[in-house]
């Protein structure tokens, strides 16, 4: 039976018939039929952002905290080139999402109409794939399609672009299951061999470590769940790269901790060290490697990833494993438990006597002060203070991001959201509202600092239509502090347009919006404030004055192997030589 | 060696390959990429190139397939094996794309490009010209008093040396298809 109905209708028909339960979005002269349909039914909640990029990193944080794909309506024109940023966000951090954009009607396409802006031709480089639909007959199969290139193999956003004229014309609905199977099917079971060669690696391993990355969270909860059984099983250390934070959790004993640039230095001595390195979905980003050349030199490496382009691309492996991360480690488990459940104790011993040492070095130590807030003491009270509670916790870009990730523990996956690979400042504020509204009874924290803040503050409104008890925690040092730690170590303490200056009274701003404003400007009072933070049932701001001048460390300096890492005692000066300056 | 066949999704790298894959000799390899025929396709695989950097050497594009709606798009690129390896993957990936081969790892292939030449002269220099288009298997496809357009197809290098001959020969115009290649056998 075939259904005849509205370009419109058919977009909520569909939205509906793919489970989707809330879009984010902003409405528009060219999105005027699709808003109608919204109005008209109530299976799906439309939130209302207050910007087209809020609503792409709101459904950002709805994806990321609840594994289903996000979904965004916007309007034609400034509507969708606001999405860009959101789209390439995603498309860098693997976030499936599904952004509708309205276009100008199919006649008018081309003639530089009234918001025409060419979104396929704008979007194409910063979306999994697009699409531009010029028949209502073919609209309903492509939203489809879309949902599955969207959650299919490495996850990633797409748009549907969708002119006016479409949406008013009668077509034929299609519903999901008549779609015709695509070509694009990627694949997900490993290969076995080169499985084999991994258990054959796991057994004879001296000093092995895994290197986990976001991959396994997009796997899913069972990637999660069998990571671990192999860690315990092996014993083998882990360490995660920013993405991959919660898929080990950060109370396990074999975790090392975050790798990378502000990175541990038992995580990174032991990638620099081990001799066999199981990347599990994670990419060799350069926060990651530092100089490649001296990217761990002894080590044979071992990389699952269900992206073939991502194997080989800058680190040479020599265990490359296509496919899912749970469907690969579930076979990895079950061929490494029929040879007899080996692995090189005797050697792994010595191996954690080494780690054992690295860790004795407390590279997080910090000197804390009775008078000012330390930003690392900051968050640890918070940590503290919120530990075991059913809790997510977002971040903006910057030092506090850094901080965030190495004080906070994460004991399971999809509870941690952040802007990874683009480090999007104005992440944070609108992505802890989509996992507000994900999770309306969970307690939502942005861990933020002042200039990411600002980038996207506007989503406060949002937060107060909704009643989204979002708790924003701004750690404010008055600087764009991650740029001017870099001017302080890189460009000779020349404080460029690091300084945020004219500030906004934060607790006022709150108050303004309809939230609740708190400042806290002494270590003696930071308790309380976190405590009447997590008590108000509503949007707050924590407005917390730290130190001004601290440094985000370890620091593995641009253009250093991961062991010249510098530690928060180390002398600063010249230790990133003008070779490195060049590198971001 | 097996045909390296680039299937979407499936890897043909084996945890044995032997190639060093750190090599820094730029190779030239014909790829022969069959795509969906829809809008935007050819801009995502140009985009692809320009957006990462890889070269371009030739690229051709046409339908092969009416009713598939599928078009095959020729490429000659060039870069070190991991960079090719990478455009394979990058290739690959890309939706639309159905399969990647590397003519030039998959063993012999077969390449023809088609070039147009106008060659105006008159009297020494217009026999030469007609005289070494013969050589050449050239076919003159319009002719005035004054000139000739030939049209030539062969390997971009037997084209390359008919230009270069034609030049002093009052070359003034050509167009070139860029490559079209097939593996050989089946
Ligand atoms: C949209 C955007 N613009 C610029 C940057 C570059 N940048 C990275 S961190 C940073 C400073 C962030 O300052 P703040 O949010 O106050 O955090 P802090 O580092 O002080 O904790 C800047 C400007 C960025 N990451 N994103």
């Amino acid at each position: 039976m075939t259904r005849q109905m509205s370009g419109a209708q058919m977009v909520v028909q569909a939205l509906k018939d793919q489970g989707v339960d809330t879009v984010f979005g902003y409405p528009g002269g060219a999105m005027l039929p699709i808003y109608d349909e919204i109005f008209r039914q109530s299976d799906i909640r439309h939130i209302l952002v207050r910007h087209e990029q809020g609503a792409t990193h709101a459904a950002e944080g709805y994806a990321r905290s609840t594994g289903k794909p996000g979904v965004v309506l916007v309007t034609s024109g400034p509507g969708a080139t606001n999405a860009v940023t959101g789209l390439t966000d995603a498309l860098m951090d693997s976030i499936p999402l599904i952004v509708l954009s309205g276009q100008v009607p199919t006649f008018m396409i081309g003639t530089d109409a009234f918001q025409e802006a060419d979104t396929v031709g704008i979007t194409r480089p910063c979306t999994k794939h697009n699409w531009l639909i010029k028949d209502t007959d073919k609209l309903a199969e492509t939203i489809h399609f879309a949902f599955h290139v969207a959650t299919s193999g490495r996850p990633g956003p797409v748009l549907i672009d969708i002119p006016k004229d479409v949406q008013f014309a009668t077509g034929r609905y299609t519903p999901p299951k008549k779609v015709p199977r695509s070509h694009y099917q990627p694949q997900v079971k490993g290969d076995i061999d080169a499985i084999t060669a991994l258990v054959a690696a796991i057994e004879k391993a001296k000093k092995p470590v895994f290197y986990t990355g976001g991959g396994v969270i997009n796997s899913g909860h069972g990637a999660s769940q069998l990571l671990r059984e192999l860690v315990a099983g092996t014993d083998f250390p882990i360490t995660s790269t920013l993405m991959g934070l919660g898929a080990y959790p950060a109370s396990g004993k074999n975790w090392l901790g975050m790798l990378g640039m502000h990175g541990t230095y038992e995580a990174n001595l032991a990638m620099h060290d081990c001799d066999l390195m199981i990347n599990v979905g994670a990419r060799f980003d350069d926060r990651i490697t530092g100089r490649l050349e001296d990217f761990s030199p002894k080590s044979k490496k071992a990389h699952i990833d269900i992206d073939a382009s991502s194997i080989n691309k800058v680190v040479h492996v020599e265990i490359p494993i296509l496919g899912d991360v749970a469907h690969v480690l579930e076979d990895v488990l079950k061929i490494w438990k029929s040879r007899g459940r080996k692995t090189n104790t005797e050697a792994l011993r010595g191996w954690w006597q080494q780690i054992d040492k690295w860790r004795a070095v407390n590279c997080l130590g910090f000197h804390n002060s009775d008078s000012v807030i330390k930003p690392q003491h900051a968050i640890q009270r918070l940590e503290a203070l919120t530990r075991g509670m059913d809790r997510y916790v977002t971040t903006e870009v910057g030092q506090h991001q850094m901080w965030a990730a190495q004080f906070m523990g994460f004991e399971d996956p999809n509870r941690w959201m952040t802007s990874g690979g683009l480090g999007t400042m104005g992440y944070g504020l609108p992505a802890s509202i989509g996992v507000q509204v994900a999770h309306p009874q969970s307690l939502v924290i942005n861990v933020a600092g002042d200039a990411s803040f600002l980038m996207n503050m506007q989503e406060l409104g949002t937060a107060a239509q909704y009643d989204l008890p979002v708790k924003q925690f701004i750690m404010n040092n008055e600087r764009l502090g991650m740029v001017r730690q870099w001017q302080q170590l890189l460009h000779g303490e020349r404080y460029s347009h690091s300084w945020s200056e004219a500030l906004p009274d934060f607790v006022k701003l709150a108050d303004a919006f309809g939230g609740k404003g708190i400042l806290c400007e002494h270590p003696d009072d930071l308790d309380d404030a976190i405590n009447a933070m997590l008590a108000h049932d509503g949007p707050v701001i924590l407005d917390c004055r730290v130190e001004k001048h601290e440094n985000c460390f370890p620091m593995i300096p641009s253009g250093k192997p991961h062991n010249e890492m510098l530690l928060g005692d180390a002398t600063t000066e010249g230790a990133i030589d003008t070779g490195g300056a060049v590198l971001v | 060696m097996s045909a390296l066949v680039l299937k979407k999704g499936a890897s043909r790298r084996s945890a044995y390959d032997l190639k060093n894959p750190l090599s820094d000799t730029i190779e030239t390899h014909t790829l022969a990429v069959l795509v969906d025929n829809e809008a935007g396709v050819l801009a995502r695989v140009i985009g692809l190139f320009s957006g990462r950097g890889y070269n371009i050497e030739s690229l051709t594009v046409a339908e092969v397939d009416h009713l598939g709606h599928l078009s095959r798009i020729t490429i000659v690129t060039t870069g070190t094996p991991q960079v090719i390896e990478q455009i394979k993957a990058q290739l690959a990936r890309i939706v639309p794309v159905h399969d990647v081969h590397d003519l030039t790892v998959e063993g012999a292939s077969v390449e023809r490009e088609l070039a147009m030449l106008k060659v105006a002269g008159t009297g020494e220099k217009r026999v030469e010209a007609m005289r070494l288009a013969g050589i050449f298997r050239a076919a003159v496809v319009d002719t005035t008093l004054e000139s000739f357009v030939f049209e030539i197809t062969g390997t971009p290098e037997k084209i390359d040396a008919f230009v270069d001959l034609m030049r002093p020969l009052g070359l003034s115009e050509i167009a070139r298809t860029g490559v079209a290649a097939m593996s050989r056998g089946t």
